[in-house]
């Protein structure tokens, strides 16, 4: 993968894996934990916890719907019921029994789509999850979390087992730039700030953090600091980071492997549009769906690269007042 | 185009397509080969055998058959017997999954002449299939409809909810064909959800139904002039058919999911095609 190469970000796995890796460990810990795939737990990840707890994972098979049902009434239960699936099935295919049985009683359900955003590659638009953020954003009583890197990953998996209530996580297929230490902090709801700047705030969420922190670089050779926020929890927001960055940088370019309509950038903009007004630009899918290509290439063609965040910088630079 | 219907020749055909098949996911590095092997047999007849009535340089005819492959992952031999049946020209087969191609990994109907519904996401084929079936009773058209659905992604809910309509509405110029060949993504059907028993759960739908072996071509004939003449309901073809037909390391791939979304390394293709010869 390309992001992340000109300022020497190492590639490390992908989020599924992490996300997979933790989910097991975690699942050692609480014996509360069961799992529930539709026929993907090899994609997913959760194969891992299928194999060494088979009498807490159940593989319903192609069917999204009576998954997520499941799930919920495993929950209602008691359990700590985990959902997984590609983040375009699940979400499209089960939304009403997202609201209906998790979101609208508010159950332990943690819901995780695989296969976001663009960057699967070959499979093509029909496997992409482009859309998954902004309806699960319209969830009410869901928390929505975008890990950016494996490290990211593997911790706010711990996070979201470890507090109750409705939460979806978004993970991706291919590996992707280490952004991350080791160990990071993270807390849910709340921003990670990756690098300080004073002239513009980058607000990213998933594998556009890396391209967010190669912008910065660019953005430094033409002697403008950009600040890097890592927005890994879009719902709910950390408004208290966006005001600051909005009073102290005085422009915003939200950067998402989403479309742009109900993703990141929108709720960024109605927060700061509420709270303190700036100039914003905004880097996603623009109301397409894409095709098939390697990730690189789609990527590319699609405008979600560290040189479309730097031009999208430059122009709300130019519209920047103070 | 002039049908044909030698089985001899259309054997040699299937192997063509299997070979095919073969050298296109493996050149892309990426895609589905063995849902593509297991229904060889069951598009041939459809497309080269004189069963649908079609028109390679007319695609939008409005009084063509229409194929839909529900279960988008067989791409692969969507796209092939298509190009064998002169819908695009045979090279384009090899720009598989390029940023360029028009043959995505899906099939996108947008872009490929002969596609009928942009497909991936499971379950969602045969709803549509209907939707064709009453528009051409209400156009007063003769042309049919056929849809393939997967043995697992018969676990989709909608697939039932499918079946019922079309029965409510006696739909018998619609049939689907079920590929039965055992394997879903992540092992066999009757492990990861049984989907037994097939038969009676179709008839009891209220559908006509026709059990053959999917890989025999004379059979195939047969099931498709069968459901053609069945009247006052709709007909489904339970293929029973092998993932991965004609390859041998995906045969005797015990789960069968090391290929389900894999393609064969190029050594492994090498072989593959020396024993499609
Ligand atoms: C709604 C939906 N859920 C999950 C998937 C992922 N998926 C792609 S192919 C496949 C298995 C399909 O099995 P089957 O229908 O038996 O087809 P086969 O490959 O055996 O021909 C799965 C689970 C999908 N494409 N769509
Ligand atoms: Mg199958």
């Amino acid at each position: 993968m390309n992001i992340g190469k000109r300022i020497g970000l190492k590639i490390g796995k992908a989020t599924r894996d992490a996300f997979g890796e933790a989910l097991l460990e975690v699942g050692r810990q609480d014996p509360n934990i069961v799992v529930v795939d539709g026929d993907v737990h090899n994609s997913t990840r959760t194969e891992y916890f299928a194999r060494e707890f088979p009498d807490r994972f159940f593989n319903l098979g192609i069917a999204e719907s009576n998954m997520v049902g499941v799930a919920a009434g495993l929950a209602a239960s008691g359990k700590t019921a985990l959902v997984a699936s590609f983040a375009c099935f699940l979400l499209c295919n089960a939304f009403d029994q997202l609201r209906m049985c998790v979101a609208f009683p508010n159950q332990n359900v943690k819901v995780v789509g695989s296969h976001a955003g663009i960057s699967i590659g070959e499979d093509g638009p029909s496997q992409m999850g482009i859309e998954d953020i902004a309806l699960a954003c319209a969830l009410p009583n869901f928390k929505v979390i975008v890990p950016a890197d494996e490290h990211a990953a593997r911790a706010l998996t711990r996070l979201m087992l470890s507090e109750p209530g409705p939460m979806y996580m978004r993970t991706g297929r291919p590996g992707v730039p280490i952004v991350y230490e080791p160990g990071a902090a993270f807390a849910i709801g709340k921003a990670n700030k990756l690098r300080e700047g004073k002239d513009l705030t980058i607000v990213a969420c998933g594998l556009m953090v890396a391209a967010a922190l190669e912008a910065a670089y660019l953005l430094q050779q033409e002697g403008v600091e950009a600040r890097v926020l890592d927005m890994h929890t879009v719902k709910p927001l950390d408004v208290a980071a966006l005001e600051e960055a909005a009073v102290e940088t005085g422009a915003i370019v939200c950067a998402e492997e989403h479309l742009l309509s109900g993703g990141l950038g929108s709720e960024v903009a109605r927060a700061v549009a509420q709270r303190r007004p700036v100039p914003m630009e905004f880097v996603g899918l623009n109301d397409t769906y894409a095709c098939s290509g390697t990730p690189d290439a789609l990527l590319e063609r699609y405008g979600l690269t560290a040189d479309h965040i730097a031009a999208a910088a430059r122009k709300v630079l130019s519209r920047k007042t103070c | 185009m002039e049908a044909i219907t030698d089985i001899a020749a259309l054997e040699q055909v299937a192997k063509r397509m299997r070979r095919i098949i073969i050298e296109i996911t493996t050149k892309a590095g990426s895609g589905h080969p063995s849902t593509s092997l297991s229904m060889v047999e069951l598009v041939i007849p459809l497309y080269l055998g004189g069963v649908m009535r079609h028109d390679p340089k007319n695609p939008r005819w409005p009084d063509r058959d229409r194929f839909i492959l529900s279960k988008g992952h067989g791409a692969p031999a969507l796209y092939t017997i298509l190009a064998l049946a002169g819908y695009f020209p045979e090279e384009l087969l090899y720009t598989l999954r390029h940023i360029d191609s028009p043959l995505e990994g899906h099939p996108n109907m947008l872009r490929v002449p002969g596609v009928e519904a942009s497909t991936g996401s499971l379950g969602q084929g045969l709803s549509q299939g209907i939707g064709h079936a009453l528009a051409a009773r209400l156009d007063g058209r003769d042309y049919r409809t056929y849809v393939m659905i997967g043995d697992g992604e018969s676990e989709e809910g909608q697939v039932w909810e499918a079946a019922m309509a079309a029965s409510k509405y006696a739909l018998d110029n619609l049939t689907a064909i079920l590929d039965y060949n055992k394997y879903q993504q992540t092992g066999p059907v009757a492990r990861v959800m049984p989907i037994e028993p097939v038969r009676e759960r179709w008839s009891a739908f209220g559908w006509h139904v026709i059990e053959i072996d999917g890989h025999d071509l004379r059979q195939v004939f047969a099931a498709y002039e069968e459901a053609k003449t069945t009247k006052g309901k709709p007909s489904i073809i339970v293929a029973h058919t092998v993932k991965g037909k004609g390859v041998r390391v995906i045969e005797q791939d015990e789960k069968r999911s090391r290929y389900h979304g894999v393609p064969l390394t190029p050594e492994e293709a090498r072989v593959a095609l020396e024993e499609l010869q």
